[in-house]
């Protein structure tokens, strides 16, 4: 049967239990990073070393994003000295960085997730904040 | 059926509905079936107006925005105006009245150096006064209910306290929640009074630019005041030449009398003590704010340092100026849809999937006494307002004809 359903009616197949929020952890000043302490809701859900290797790596992405190396001082030289209008016709290694976690945030929803009726947010799409998880209601489908 | 199905073989089917395609690809979707229901579609310029299409025609914020969201700025922009009158002012008098004779009798590498310079400083007082200085979007209100309930959990009867505390590099620092965002601040942010925005790592509030000075356009401001410094010591220079070779020929009256001689002698000694301020704060790895609180002055103990700052000055210096540039983290020109959660409203908490503008203001919450509103951006451009109150006294050019 062929069926094509809209973002909408999908959403509102799977109905929304609850949403966990991982905050910032500012330990490290004021680099994005996000706390690994596993949340008492998905105790249930899944596995406590899948959900820290999520986040570390997540962690780990946006540290590479906000690094000081060599490359980033020589975008930041070269974007001055044209008076950044290089950015027009580049993208910053930022950006780069996080279209690299938009993709590895869906392959884990598509992998991990999702089959467990959880749902990550890319942060970006929360101003960087929060990972937001959302847990849908374990309801059984008949289709 | 299996259309649907993108699960690993041995997962349970309930969960093949949720979708994991993020909302930003979901726009064709939306668009197409809002067309289906029969409303009007988004791209129908005719009734813009009515229904808000992008993200920045419903921001909380007190801010203005032109060409379609692209363009970010403060609400009072006549300063800015100001600003950019003078400066075109000033080097337009240079390049008409001064240049032709110094391009002739000296070098016409002095006309070229000044349209670079004057072209950089145009580029980064428009860079500086246009882009999100680093907005921090509010929470929603699933965000907000959720830091709520956390913070309620903490205290019984009293207020429960809005503040968290966080040690940073063996330095502890206070984490203020922003009663109109509905979060907690993250370090060295603060919020702005003028633009109603919580903003990171929040330097002033320039009235000259037009715009919040934070995280995303501080060394765009920095460059800006850098490169007009140069201009004026430029510009102030060869008019000083000009008139002295000029009156070695024709004597200095009647040097005075053909020609129009502008003299930038205030502006100079201002913007030159700018740059200079904002390159010790650079070099230190602090903000205004900061530096004006005197937050990590030594006379607040003997064990109170900067943890921020890199331990020396070459690498502060590089990390504020060719550091990786963030992106904006508010979708400015992003598609409004109608799943997509809107931020915390005033009062009763409705958000959601309305398209009303929301007019935000500082509230309290549940009866909490107006001493716990505490909004940091209290410091608006202190040094540039001081330098507006000598300069709107003192002519900024005059000419002697």
């Amino acid at each position: 049967m062929a069926e094509t359903h809209s973002l909408q009616d999908m959403r509102q197949q799977a109905a929304v239990a609850a949403k966990v929020f991982i905050q910032r952890d500012y330990s490290n000043g004021t680099m994005c990073q996000f706390q690994t302490k596993f949340p008492s809701e998905l105790e249930t859900k899944i596995d406590k070393q899948q959900f820290e290797e999520t986040i570390r790596t997540l962690n780990n992405l946006y540290a590479e994003a906000e690094k000081l190396g060599s490359q980033s001082l020589i975008e930041g030289c070269l974007a001055c000295l044209t008076a950044y209008t290089v950015f027009l016709c580049m993208e910053t290694h930022y950006e780069k960085v996080l279209k690299k976690i938009a993709k590895y945030i869906q392959e884990q929803n598509d992998k991990i997730y999702a089959p467990r009726g959880l749902l990550l947010t890319d942060p970006i799409e929360r101003g960087l904040r929060v990972i937001e998880i959302t847990i849908y209601e374990d309801r059984s489908f008949s289709r | 059926m299996s259309q649907i199905q993108h699960a690993v073989p041995d997962a349970p089917i309930r969960y093949t509905q949720i979708c994991t395609r993020s909302s930003s690809c979901s726009s064709p979707q939306t668009s197409s079936s809002a067309a289906a229901a029969g409303t009007e579609p988004p791209s129908c310029t005719g009734h813009r107006g009515r229904t808000p299409r992008r993200k920045w025609q419903v921001f909380p914020g007190r801010n203005r925005f032109y060409c379609d969201g692209r363009v970010m700025m403060a609400r009072q922009t006549g300063v800015f105006y100001l600003t950019l009158v003078l400066i075109l002012l000033t080097s337009g008098l240079f390049f008409a009245f001064d240049c032709p004779y110094l391009a002739s009798n000296l070098s016409p590498a002095i006309p070229a150096v000044g349209a670079v310079l004057f072209v950089f400083v145009m580029g980064m007082l428009f860079r500086a006064s246009f882009s999100d200085p680093g907005v921090l979007p509010r929470a929603t209100p699933d965000e907000a209910a959720d830091l709520e309930r956390q913070i309620d959990s903490t205290g019984c009867s009293k207020p429960p306290p809005r503040t968290r505390e966080v040690l940073i590099n063996g330095q502890t620092v206070k984490l203020k929640y922003c009663f109109t965002c509905k979060i907690f601040r993250p370090p060295r942010a603060s919020h702005c009074s003028l633009c109603d925005n919580c903003v990171e790592r929040f330097d002033h509030h320039c009235p000259w630019v037009g715009n919040c000075v934070g995280r995303r356009n501080y060394r765009f401001f920095y460059l800006f005041i850098l490169s007009l410094s140069f201009l004026t010591i430029f510009i102030f220079a060869f008019v000083i030449t000009h008139v002295v070779l000029r009156s070695n020929r024709t004597g200095f009256l009647t040097t005075l009398k053909d020609s129009p001689v502008v003299v930038c002698f205030f502006s100079v000694w201002s913007i030159v003590g700018l740059s200079g301020f904002h390159t010790y704060l650079i070099s230190s790895n602090q903000t205004t704010n900061e530096d004006i609180k005197g937050t990590w002055s030594k006379k607040e103990g003997k064990d109170n340092y900067n943890p921020y700052s890199y331990g020396n000055v070459l690498t502060n210096c590089c990390a504020a100026l060719c550091g990786p540039l963030p992106p904006s983290l508010i979708d400015r020109r992003g598609l409004i849809q109608a799943d997509t959660p809107q931020t915390a409203h005033q009062s009763n908490g409705t958000g959601g999937g309305s398209y009303a503008p929301t007019q935000l203001h500082s509230h309290m919450v549940g009866g909490y006494h107006p001493g716990w509103l505490q909004h940091g951006g209290g410091t608006s451009c202190q040094f540039c307002c001081f330098h507006a109150a000598k300069i709107s006294f003192v002519p900024l050019t005059f000419y002697i004809y």
